[in-house]
């Protein structure tokens, strides 16, 4: 019963961290596109970036590239999450008698 | 050879390797054929969905969209990529470890409940249905534009090429066929674009020459000269609160499409699912950061050979008078001074070119060879056929496994509920072929009905499932039903001339937001709605919580023990 225990409590602190990390990089997806490109389009249209306005490189190429970093990162830290509190996943064999076989 | 002949060499090609994939791995289990055995590499996957992804809008028509949007362009860009995110994020690693076929699988299962799980699928069935109609329309154009077949000839090759591997391979022979049509479609964007590039800037990379070169200011000056609006400043053509509402519709309802969703039931694991969505949108990326360059350096190019030319001097160039035929490029001289100008009033205006010729001309005006013609012919056919597949699997296992098997005849064995599925992809091809033959006068806005659909009822409906423990199987139909039932309703209101005929749009737009962005604020409400008839009502049983629990963490049970 106290093993039972120490899982779910393992199990929650895990889905804390995940959540953590969704909402940080949420933030971030939300402040180059919608904020950035948009909700600020007009002023940053005056900062100018190499050929470009500034806004206008956040709508039409910068959020694209920085969603591509934040998906990436995303997934190498949950895999170093997983491994952390032991979820990764075992790969199963494909046929369940080779299982029966092995152990 | 000529143009024509090296097209229709290259389309047989091409067309041979798909039909040799989709027979090579054909399938004669369910598993195979919904889902591909769970087996498909998470690079592999990527590529899959984004061919699956990208159609024929997005490579012939984005970029022609783009440069005439201006900046308000980055709707599509963002809009459409952005999605990805919170696909990857929010829902692709839990749907992967529930692990079944289909989304209205897990709303079903999720909600405890069948008419949670008919909701979702008839609301899959009808997005994929009006998606896949344009595609076939898109097929039809291809062909009869370049291998001078009548349009109604090309919506029928197309249809039978579809149903020949989709039928035979299901999930299987679709992704490893989709890899390869990605590679296709891809090859055939960038190969002009670079050229073009490369003539403009001297600098190769599309998406450098763009940010770090001065073509854009350039084409915003001289579009301001000629009194039309300026490129590079923002809400020229919408209002700001409509940019930032179809954003994020568009955003929204890519998480929630089934097809695109489906997809990340077919890797191997939840880890691969995480990769998997992060190698599409780099796929996807390329296409998506190429099209922005393209609009701007085809419209600089295209103002720049017109422009203050005499007729003569214009029809020199073989393209022109080759479009000109087409009817998609008109050039008069309206005034009688003997050159031709554009300008903002459609009345002097004495060059008009349709948006979607800005990428099919880009070869023959970057002056390419006639290879590379005949390859944007073969890619954009495999855009469009790549994503009617994924469509038809789509609808195929909406009705033969979430409405047959899972509520009509569950006593069904695998032979059967295959036989369903395959007779469903046949009856689905019918059906967007009539569709692609005698298109309904509102495609285009169908495709904005279609995401707004997705957006407010899919997707708050597989969020609240994975995130709130607390959400239950009243809260979900009431949601589902309340978000759709306004999406619907708002779009028939405001888009009534074409659907009714009405003189005038019943109602002009909600609190100043369009039928395309219109499914934000359905979204909206069924995430209210949601809430609270769920807080008001009895918790999910507690082995439905005991589910949510373990769809959050990866580990992978010894189901045999």
């Amino acid at each position: 019963m106290a093993g039972q225990q120490e899982t779910t409590r393992k199990q929650q602190e895990y889905w804390k961290k995940n959540i953590r990390l969704i909402r940080t990089l949420l933030v971030i997806w939300a402040l180059v596109s919608l904020v950035a490109a948009i909700i600020l389009a007009v002023p940053l249209s005056k900062v100018q970036f190499f050929g470009v306005p500034l806004s206008f490189w956040f709508a039409q190429q910068g959020s694209i590239l920085i969603f591509l970093i934040l998906i990436f990162y995303y997934a190498k830290k949950m895999d170093k999450l997983d491994e952390e509190y032991d979820v990764q996943e075992v790969i199963l064999t494909k046929d369940p008698k080779d299982k029966g076989v092995s152990t | 050879m000529s143009v024509e002949a090296l097209t229709l060499t290259l389309v047989v090609l091409t067309f041979a390797i798909y039909l040799y994939i989709g027979w090579r791995s054909k399938v004669k289990d369910t598993s195979n054929f919904f889902v591909a055995g769970n087996e498909i590499p998470a690079v592999a996957n990527g590529a899959a969905i984004a061919a699956d992804w990208m159609s024929a809008a997005s490579f012939i028509s984005m970029a022609g969209l783009i440069s005439f949007l201006g900046y308000d362009g980055t709707i599509y860009l963002m809009g459409w990529t952005g999605g990805y995110v919170l696909l990857a994020l929010l829902l692709a690693p839990y749907l992967r470890k529930f692990g079944r076929y289909t989304v209205p699988d897990f709303i079903g299962d999720r909600y405890y409940s069948n008419g949670a799980r008919a909701v979702a699928a008839v609301a899959t069935l009808f997005i994929s249905l009006t998606y896949v109609a344009g595609q076939m329309r898109g097929v039809g154009i291809v062909f009869s534009r370049y291998l001078q077949v009548d349009i109604v000839v090309g919506v029928l090759i197309g249809m039978a090429i579809v149903a020949f591997f989709a039928v035979l391979g299901g999930m299987k022979g679709i992704t490893w066929t989709q890899v390869v049509q990605y590679t296709i479609l891809i090859v055939a964007f960038l190969i002009p674009a670079i050229a073009i590039s490369l003539k403009l800037t001297g600098n190769p990379v599309p998406q450098l020459a763009l940010t770090f070169g001065s073509i854009a200011e350039d084409l915003s000056r001289l579009q301001i000269e000629l009194g039309l609006t300026e490129y590079l400043a923002p809400f020229q053509n919408m209002s700001a609160l409509n940019v930032f509402c179809v954003t994020l519709a568009l955003m929204i309802g890519t998480a929630g499409l089934p097809h695109v969703i489906i997809r990340f039931y077919t890797v191997k694991n939840v880890r691969a699912a995480r990769w998997s969505a992060g190698w599409a949108l780099l796929f996807i990326a390329l296409l998506y950061t190429t099209a922005p360059a393209i609009g701007v350096f085809a419209k600089y190019n295209l103002i720049n050979s017109f422009n203050d030319q005499t007729l003569q001097e214009a029809r020199q160039e073989a393209w022109v008078t080759k479009w000109e035929e087409t009817g998609l490029l008109t050039l008069e001289d309206k005034d009688g001074d003997g050159v031709l100008s554009f300008t903002a009033d459609p009345a002097t205006n004495e060059v008009v070119i349709d948006r979607d010729i800005i990428v099919l001309s880009t070869p023959e005006v970057a002056e390419l060879a006639p290879i590379v013609i005949a390859l944007v012919a073969a890619g954009g056919l495999a855009a469009a056929l790549s994503t009617a597949s994924g469509l038809l699997l789509a609808m195929s296992s909406a009705v033969s496994h979430d409405l047959y098997y899972r509520i009509f005849r569950p006593e069904a064995d695998e032979k059967q509920r295959l036989k369903v599925g395959r007779l469903m992809i046949l009856l689905a091809v019918l059906v967007a072929g009539y569709f692609g033959i005698n298109p309904p006068g509102f495609v285009g806005e169908v495709v904005a009905f279609a995401f707004g659909l997705a957006a407010a009822s899919l997707f708050p409906a597989i969020l609240l499932g994975i995130f709130d423990k607390r959400m239950n199987r009243e809260g979900a139909i009431w949601g589902m039903s309340i978000g759709l039932a306004f999406t619907v309703v708002m779009i028939v209101l405001m888009r009534s001339p074409q659907i009714f005929g009405t003189e005038a749009a019943v109602v002009e737009s909600f609190f100043g937001i369009n039928a395309q962005g219109i499914g934000v604020i359905g979204a909206l409400l069924n995430f209210v709605v949601s809430f609270i008839v769920s807080r008001r009502t009895e918790a999910p049983p507690e082995e439905i919580q005991q589910m949510v629990e373990d769809i959050r963490v990866p580990k992978v049970l010894d189901k045999t023990s």
